[in-house]
């Protein structure tokens, strides 16, 4: 397994190499053509659909679905009975329906929040220990990353059905949009600034209109996904977290209401279409 | 008839202004659940602190009229935060233009894993169009591709200009565009220099 994990990943990695040197050349092909802003738009596009034949995020999937199984922390229990939603052990299509209130814990949680109470209730690892580095790095992968993809790779293709039924549920949402709209900090910046109009760009990136359904079906339907400028996965927190950073705002608390009522929020606007998770970034 | 068809139309039109208004009421209303969450559940890390999350007024207005705010309700506002511009005591608007497009390409600062007293960048290709050579701008904001060439360089242009970049929210309020000066990111001369980036006739901006 390990060996075919490697050989999969140096192939992966190289073929990441590849297309983003192809897209340099057709970027700068673009550029050669002044006074048509689009065809950069087009040109990354094109480098998107290059990408999707080969995700390095299928390697993340297979690494955890090896930690799902294993037994690990001071009970030395896997995860096989962890309760994402679907019941004990069901993993998939489990995402699709993320977050979502749970009658244990009494919250409406994301898959991150559930992955951490399957962590503590069952394996028995601290939960300081796992909120205290959540985001992977050079250095170290994190493990609830690496399950993240494991988890949403096996809800590809499944409808997104995140549906408001408990009170509670209608609460998180209301107070998700809420967040969604605050403007604050030095830039005067909401989520709304960059995720509300239509087209619209930073830089080359293109931003998700979040508001319409067709903006946040797209967007929420590729992440968590694999970031090829920094070789690494990236689960739906990792986002919002640096959305918040470039937003100039304090830090959101990893696995948080706030984090997990504005995914809901997102999670419920992309209704209907087929999740298409990892996807894979710039 | 004519009358009856208006009045309907008329109802449809106060139903909808209700509607709205009502939205907004709900938005507006104090929500101790969602002051409660945005305490909880954000900290202070590196420069950024958590005073963060305290709206001003102007940010509280945009943020209840979803940045749609009626003309009427702007005014007081607006002139409240034309008087924050502090003009340059030398009266000149014109900086350097070549200082201008580093800044301009410069989108760091004021993040939390920005340091305290690391630079600040004017981060204007992030949201618009500048200069025909860098293709890599975004579009939140308007193209200001050859500002200066169509609009001149009058001493009223680069006032607009300088007041535009020092305080957005003074022309108007629920501008997407950061207040610059307001904020403290940005000094009276690099603001100065930003202007001279737009209206300089040398610059990117107006020479291809």
């Amino acid at each position: 397994m390990s060996d075919r994990m490697a050989r999969c990943s140096g192939r992966v990695a190289g073929r990441a190499l590849f297309l983003a040197a192809r897209l340099a050349v057709l970027v700068a092909a673009a550029g050669a053509s002044a006074g048509e802003p689009d065809r950069a738009s087009e040109a990354i596009a094109k480098y998107r659909e290059m990408l999707d034949d080969a995700n390095p995020a299928e390697f993340d999937e297979m690494r955890g679905a090896q930690l799902w199984k294993t037994p690990r922390g001071p009970r030395q229990a896997s995860l096989e009975r962890c309760d994402l939603g679907k019941g004990p052990g069901v993993v998939k299509g489990v995402y699709a329906e993320l977050p979502r209130l749970f009658a244990d814990s009494g919250r409406v949680q994301d898959l991150e929040s559930r992955l951490i109470s399957c962590m503590t209730n069952l394996q028995g690892i601290p939960e300081g220990d796992i909120v205290a580095k959540p985001f992977s790095t050079d250095a170290k992968r994190s493990d609830i990353e690496t399950l993240v993809a494991y988890v949403v790779g096996q809800s590809r293709g499944v409808t997104m059905n995140v549906t408001l039924r408990d009170p509670a549920e209608h609460t998180a949402y209301a107070l998700g949009e809420r967040l969604f709209y605050y403007r604050a900090g030095p830039y005067d910046f909401s989520c709304a600034t960059c995720h509300s109009q239509n087209g619209r760009r930073i830089r080359l990136q293109d931003l998700p209109n979040l508001t319409t359904k067709l903006g946040a079906q797209r967007a929420y339907t590729t992440w968590p996904a694999y970031r090829v400028s920094q070789g690494l996965f990236r689960s739906f927190q990792w986002r919002l977290n640096d959305c918040f950073r470039q937003q100039r705002f304090p830090e959101p608390v990893y696995a948080s209401d706030a984090t997990i009522a504005l995914t809901l929020f997102i999670a419920v606007n992309a209704g209907g279409a087929r999740y298409n998770g990892p996807g894979i970034k710039r | 008839m004519w009358i009856g068809r208006h009045f309907a139309l008329i109802g449809i039109v106060l139903a909808g202004a209700c509607a709205a208004a009502l939205a907004r009421a709900q938005d507006s209303a104090p929500d101790p659940l969602f002051e409660q969450m945005l305490r909880r559940d954000f900290r202070a890390k590196g420069i950024a602190s958590l005073d963060r999350l305290d709206q001003d007024e102007v940010q509280k207005l945009c943020t209840e009229a979803r940045d749609r705010l009626a003309v009427a309700e702007q005014a007081r506002v607006l002139r409240e935060q034309l008087a924050k511009i502090v003009w340059p005591a030398d009266g000149r608007f014109l900086g350097d233009w070549r200082a201008g497009e580093k800044l301009a390409q410069d989108g760091r600062g004021m993040t939390w894993t920005d340091r305290v007293g690391s630079s600040v960048g004017g981060s204007c290709y992030a949201c618009h169009q500048l200069s025909a050579t860098e293709i890599a701008h975004g579009t939140i904001g308007p193209s200001l591709l050859h500002l200066g060439r169509d609009r001149g360089a009058s001493p009223e242009i680069q006032k607009y200009v300088y007041g535009h970049i020092y305080n957005a929210k003074a022309y108007n309020l629920c501008s997407y565009m950061p207040r610059f000066g307001v904020s403290g990111a940005l000094t009276e001369q690099q603001i100065k220099d930003l202007v001279a980036l737009l209206l300089d006739p040398e610059s990117p901006v107006n020479r291809d």
